[in-house]
């Protein structure tokens, strides 16, 4: 019987080690596998390469593993948000690598598909394609860009069924279909668990084939980094 | 005068067509959210993965799965879809979206834009900022027409780092709407109170006048 579900966030990240690189979705705050990072802070692996959107916040998110040190690397798309950042980046401790988001994207689910590289008219004449292969596709100059893959992928979906099929919730889907494609193992953190058959096969987002572990997460705070309202009229 | 920040938003909704997507740079959604013209149909782009959000949510109604590409909580309408970020910047790159507003450092004489190194500062990134001037049918700038000590943002070449090369089609400041045409940078519209000599000494390329020239009305 297939049962990709482990007992805890800690058994789900048991062997990884140091020096590694993590594929870690969300968009900001938003679907990030809070429970996921929690274990890596008390399980301690150092030297860390992290693939993910963005940072996280000092006391949150990826945040948590920058406090600690254990992030050697970071490839992101934008890291405004977060003190200790700046910090590491500028003592030297830290190294970042900026992509644009969407050609972020795309190296991810290009190393997740099987394509080793692509073109993208995103970035030409810029700082982030200097010594990158150019070329001129149809009067349209563009860059190469190599895919992305990794040794774990560390993602947040909203429900999961034992085989690992996958269903996000909202603007929290994001990065974390891509990482979970681009990471030799999966490990997703769920919300939800259901039974076998529950899940509308017509609305799986992730099928299983890609996903290795599944883990309840334990508690979700769900942060939100920017909280706007409006008045009841 | 010149126009305010609201006047700004007000003339850059009048880009606005119906049945557009559109994708709107970080701080300007909300505000250009509030003068789509009476009875059209357009639909937001967040590059996080959203097509058709709403407004901000009622107090204790938010939620964290759910926010725009500036991190703000926003709410789901009738027609609302949520997707991956492969598939948002592949609607950005595959010049599926009409239209992008962004906000700027520096515009130069080729259109070319730099809006995501601050001076002084730490380099953040550019988020989806190069994704989208790339991709965007069409991509207009809306910034206050000089810095806050006077100088120049409308500059010959940009000497900032560049987020993208001879991608603005249309300027839209405090003092007046500027198209960035093969011939030149066009002065198309001009605030009310200035003359087109004040806003070729705030504009460092020559300025070609329209013979249409202008006021702008919001």
């Amino acid at each position: 019987m297939i049962n990709k579900v482990v007992a805890s966030a800690a058994e789900a990240v048991a062997d990884i080690a140091d020096g590694v690189t993590l594929l870690v979705g969300g968009f900001g705050l938003c679907g990030i596998p809070e429970n996921l990072i929690h274990a890596l802070v008390d399980k301690g692996p150092m030297n860390l390469t992290v693939v993910a959107n963005n940072c996280g916040v000092d006391d949150f998110g990826l945040g948590l593993l920058l406090a600690t040190r254990q992030i050697k690397k970071m490839v992101s798309s934008y890291v405004g948000e977060n003190k200790i950042f700046e910090k590491q980046l500028l003592s030297g401790e830290l190294e970042v690598e900026l992509n644009p988001q969407g050609t972020l994207a795309e190296r991810l689910r290009a190393g997740g598909v099987g394509v080793p590289a692509f073109y993208t008219p995103t970035a030409y004449g810029t700082q982030l394609a200097e010594g990158k292969e150019t070329r001129e596709f149809n009067g349209r100059r563009v860059v190469l860009e190599c895919a992305i893959t990794g040794d774990f992928a560390l993602i947040k979906a909203f429900r999961a069924d034992r085989h690992g099929n996958l269903i996000y919730r909202k603007a929290a889907r994001n990065f974390n279909p891509l990482c979970a494609m681009a990471g030799k193992v999966c490990i997703a953190e769920v919300e939800q668990l259901v039974e076998i058959g529950e899940l509308d096969p017509d609305l799986v987002h992730t099928p299983g084939i890609f996903v290795h572990r599944v883990v309840v997460g334990e508690r979700f705070e769900k942060r939100i980094e920017q909280r706007t309202t409006r008045p009841r009229a | 005068m010149c126009l305010d920040r609201q006047e700004i938003v007000k003339r850059a909704a009048q880009e606005l067509r119906e049945g557009y997507y559109v994708n709107l740079g970080i701080g300007i959604p909300t505000l250009l959210a509030n003068h789509i013209p009476k009875g059209m149909e357009v639909v937001f782009h967040s590059e996080n993965g959203i097509l058709g959000y709403g407004a901000f949510p009622f107090e204790g109604e938010e939620d964290a799965d759910l926010i725009n590409a500036g991190k703000q909580t926003v709410t789901e309408l009738a027609g609302t879809s949520y997707f991956d970020s492969s598939l948002s910047f592949g609607m950005i790159r595959g010049g599926h979206i009409d239209l992008a507003i962004l906000g700027a450092m520096q515009v130069d004489a080729c259109g070319s834009i730099a809006n995501y190194v601050i001076p002084g500062k730490m380099v953040k990134g550019p988020g989806g900022a190069m994704d989208l001037v790339a991709g965007a049918k069409r991509v207009i700038v809306t910034m206050e027409h000089v810095t806050k000590n006077g100088e120049k943002k409308i500059l010959e070449k940009c000497n900032l780092p560049l987020t993208g090369v001879g991608v603005v089609t249309r300027i839209i400041t405090d003092y007046a709407v500027i198209d960035v045409t093969p011939i030149g940078l066009v002065l198309v519209e001009k605030a009310a109170d200035l003359t087109a000599e004040d806003i070729q000494r705030a504009t460092e390329p020559q300025l070609i006048i329209s013979p249409q020239l202008r006021d702008i009305a919001v």
